[in-house]
């Protein structure tokens, strides 16, 4: 296998989604190919890095207030179109 | 009973009984559906929006939508897939709106076949998270994942970082699966190197063992 090749699999290898025979395959290039074993390593860890950085979460006062102004947008369309909703 | 009917059979799910007393008109339900999600849509809407005013009014827009259109959700996806799909449509309005100097589209392909191509090999620091505060890192994360282009950084938040699987992020996007795929994989590719810049061992990069 070569390391184009190894790349187009990446995606399904972390995934998962591989069939034995291609992993395997997969697994032989990583044993001697180190640059594609740091690229495997560092990909997985960049995925678990945003999955785990909590970005963007939503703070308990907006939230509030977001979630009344949904429900009072809601109330108001129920009222101006009756049997919609 | 036979293999066609099981699915008849199974329970209805939490959310999909919610989503039918919703239907019914039973706003507390529907309330129940927003608690559940808010944070979802918040989080997607700005990861595409890149701004947070643009990501409150997604939220608020993409519920009120999923509401008057509650009537049309056919029930042969999850609700939480079809309100993806709604929000990130709303998002990429805004963000169109926001930069009408550039065409904003999920469909904007990739101009080589190499512009992902790893070229940076530099191993990272064991705990490379550990290296920064976490001011200092939230600031690498955002400033590294808004560098993509919209198409990409899209497929990677819904994918790897809301957890939706390969068919639910092709059916909320509208795309096929290779293109999911093909976009996932780049994606990831670019923000692995990007992030080598910050997270490479250091002081091992002169041959010095």
């Amino acid at each position: 296998m070569k390391c184009t090749e190894f790349l187009q699999e990446l995606t399904n290898y972390l995934d998962g989604a591989l069939d034995e025979r291609t992993k395997s395959e997969l697994e032989d290039h990583l044993a001697w190919c180190h640059n594609c074993y740091v690229v495997c390593d560092t990909t997985k860890k960049t995925i678990e890095i945003y999955r785990d950085s909590e970005l963007y979460e939503l703070p308990d006062d907006l939230r509030g207030r977001l979630r009344s102004a949904i429900m009072s947008k809601c109330s108001q369309h129920k009222k101006s179109s009756p049997g919609s909703a | 009973m036979s293999a066609i009917q099981s699915n008849v059979s199974e329970p209805i799910s939490e959310e999909l009984a919610l989503v039918r007393a919703a239907k019914r008109g039973d706003d507390t339900a529907f309330e129940e559906l927003v608690k559940r999600y808010d944070r979802n849509v918040f989080r997607i809407a700005q990861h595409i929006t890149q701004n947070r005013e643009d990501a409150e009014d997604v939220v608020q827009e993409a519920f009120l939508k999923a509401y008057g259109n509650l009537a049309q959700f056919q029930e042969q996806s999850k609700f939480y897939t079809w309100l993806v799909r709604i929000a990130v449509n709303e998002a990429l309005m805004k963000l169109r709106r926001r930069r009408p100097e550039r065409m904003v589209s999920l469909d904007e392909e990739v101009k080589t076949e190499d512009d992902s191509l790893p070229r940076e090999v530099a191993d990272w620091s064991p705990n490379p998270e550990q290296m920064y505060n976490q001011a200092e890192l939230r600031d690498i994360l955002t400033r590294t994942i808004q560098g993509l282009p919209a198409g990409f950084r899209t497929v990677f938040v819904l994918r790897d970082v809301e957890g939706l699987s390969t068919e639910e992020t092709a059916d909320a996007l509208d795309l096929s699966i290779p293109a999911v795929k093909s976009r996932l994989l780049r994606a990831r590719l670019q923000l692995r190197e990007r992030l080598s810049r910050f997270f490479q061992k250091r002081g091992s990069g002169d041959g010095n063992k």
